[in-house]
């Protein structure tokens, strides 16, 4: 048995270079929010400057309220979209066109997004020239464009919570007289909860961090967080993004542990009481 | 009987069901690629929209006029050939960069104890949440010729002059192993996972050294993960726009830069659009592949 045990050694050096790999970058860039001098790279002392600097950007701010908003918009669209194709995914593909069904799904979790970009504005465009509508481009489009980014992760997400799931609850419903829509709003929607909480915000974090699509779909007027610091950091180190950087770092991260440990929690309790169920049963 | 009769008219619950994503994602989906096919065969025109119409219907005749000349000027252009080889050189060493580091760390995650992997894996999962901009431009400060990374190799001494690494290739691999490695550890995690380790017991217990049983044992029952993660690294690495506008040089070649340009400073759109099929050509082949293998993944959960 003790050859099947991995070497401890080994491990922690894979796994120490890997994570240090991953981390490295983001803890310099946190470190050196702090610098003072304008050289990022050269440290000079402590301040928190830039943080200050960050409040009296008033595009920065700008940009950033209006990413928040069409994140919150994708977000949303998305989760209902995605759940809705992905219980199709799950439970009703026995048609006919579900191999492309399932294809559309698939194919925009690794196609590239200047393709997904171009396409989307073509469309627009035709639709423009044909029906007058969407008269330009701007949060409209950009929120079509993220939709289309977040539903194949929401729908994916979904259809294998669905798969997992336990049927005897749905049909115990179907049993006692509960019509099909009932069953999926009552049973099946809080049995997937966690699902479409964990595609919710990972579709506001992809919009909110969007910088391809959303350039090909925006207009003016419509400018987005990552559009105006990828204008800034094109040119190079700024410091003020290295705040602004940690600032996103600090937030996403206390809430994705955060979220972690609740949705463990949560589910260990779940487990318990269908077990206890089951048991009573 | 007359109520019988109207309801016909209208689709049946499950066809309503199905048919909204359906239509949802043909619309946004399917149908733009169709245009994006058009468009490549259009002219570019000054005004809007910046391109001549396919079709045209005057004194009671249809014509339809495709111009083959951006693909006839694509293929005759040396540039643009060097350009695709260059984005699937690029992809396909970051890829294989990715799976040398992303294997061994998949592998050990899925051995540690069990309380441990899920912290391990939100850990990998972490940067992932995290801006992909500010990731790629986390790097700038590490490769650059005054950055952190030859500061410190200055400082041990291993150098005496910087490392070019900044605006250049390694710059753009270093870049895309960063950003794509949590893509190729997920399903060669979930692969390792599952697996029944009675089956290396049995692989040592008929004498096999530890080297052989992972090479006849595990490397085969984790070949699914592999190609999974390999693909979900490549495809979007071929079309990769910020990384190689950050940290390659302006002799970086890959095609979601040239098309960025046709696009944004040509005004080209045609053009662009032509650069577009062809990368969907170039695509299509592995994207095939990973349909075949999501395919295989959701039957397996059933």
């Amino acid at each position: 048995m003790s050859t099947m045990k991995p070497s401890k050694p080994l491990s922690f050096a894979v796994l120490g270079f890997g994570y240090a790999f991953l981390y490295l970058p983001i803890v310099l860039l946190v470190i050196y929010s702090f610098n003072e001098s304008k050289l990022v790279t050269v440290w000079s002392g402590f301040s928190t400057k830039w943080y200050w600097a960050l409040l009296e950007d008033d595009e920065l701010i700008n940009a950033a309220l209006l990413s928040i908003k069409i994140a919150l918009m994708t977000a949303t669209a998305a989760v209902v979209i995605g759940t809705w194709a992905g219980f199709v995914m799950a439970r009703l593909n026995r048609f006919r066109l579900f191999p492309l069904f399932a294809g559309m799904i698939n194919a925009p979790l690794v196609i590239p997004e200047v393709i997904q970009g171009i396409s989307l504005l073509l469309l627009f465009v035709a639709m423009e020239q044909a029906f007058g509508w969407p008269e330009g481009r701007g949060v409209f489009t950009i929120w079509i464009g993220h939709v289309m980014l977040c539903v194949s992760y929401v729908a994916i997400v979904v259809q294998s919570r669905v798969r997992e799931l336990n049927r005897s609850l749905e049909e115990a419903a179907m049993d006692l007289g509960a019509r099909p829509l009932k069953v999926f709003f009552v049973i099946t929607l809080p049995l997937i909860s966690q699902a479409l909480v964990s595609g919710w915000l990972l579709s506001f974090t992809l919009s909110l961090d969007d910088l391809v699509l959303t350039a090909f779909l925006s207009g003016p007027g419509s400018t987005t967080l990552p559009m105006v610091i990828f204008s800034r950091v094109r040119l190079g180190l700024n410091p003020e993004m290295n705040a602004l950087a940690t600032l996103f770092i600090i937030v996403v991260s206390v809430g994705v542990v955060a979220g972690n440990l609740y949705m463990r929690s949560v589910q260990r309790k779940r487990d318990r009481e269908m077990q206890l169920a089951f048991n009573q049963a | 009987m007359k109520s019988l009769n109207f309801s016909r008219w209208f689709p049946s619950g499950r066809t309503t069901v199905i048919g909204v994503p359906f239509l949802f994602l043909f619309v946004f989906f399917l149908l733009p690629f169709l245009l994006v096919v058009g468009i490549s065969f259009s002219q570019q025109q000054l005004g809007i929209p910046p391109y001549t119409p396919l079709t045209k219907i005057e004194d009671d005749v249809f014509t339809l006029v495709l111009n083959i000349g951006h693909y006839k000027f694509m293929l005759g252009d040396d540039l643009y050939f060097a350009t695709y080889i260059s984005s699937v050189q690029m992809a396909f060493v970051s890829t294989v960069l990715c799976l040398l580091i992303g294997y061994p760390m998949a592998y050990y995650i899925a051995r540690a104890s069990e309380s441990a992997r899920d912290t391990l894996m939100m850990m990998v999962m972490l940067p992932f949440w995290t801006s992909y901009l500010i990731r790629v431009y986390a790097w700038i400060g590490i490769l650059k010729n005054d950055g952190f990374l030859n500061q410190f190799l200055m400082w041990l001494g291993v150098i005496d002059t910087p490392l070019r690494l900044y605006h250049t290739n390694w710059g753009v691999y270093i870049g895309m192993v960063f950003s794509y490695l949590p893509f190729m550890i997920m399903p060669l995690y979930a692969h390792l996972v599952k697996m029944d380790l009675r089956l290396l017991e049995a692989a040592y217990d008929l004498g096999a050294r530890p080297w052989k049983a992972f090479v006849q044992v595990t490397l085969p029952l984790s070949k699914n993960g592999i190609i999974a993660g390999s693909l979900l690294v490549f495809i979007p690495a071929v079309g990769e726009y910020v990384i190689p506008e950050l940290l390659g040089g302006s002799d970086t070649l890959m095609i979601g830069r040239v098309m960025w340009d046709e696009f944004f400073n040509n005004m080209d759109w045609p053009m662009a659009a032509t650069v577009t099929c062809a990368m969907v050509l170039l695509l299509l082949v592995p994207m095939a592949l990973f349909q075949h293998y999501q395919a295989k993944v959701m039957e397996e959960v059933k």
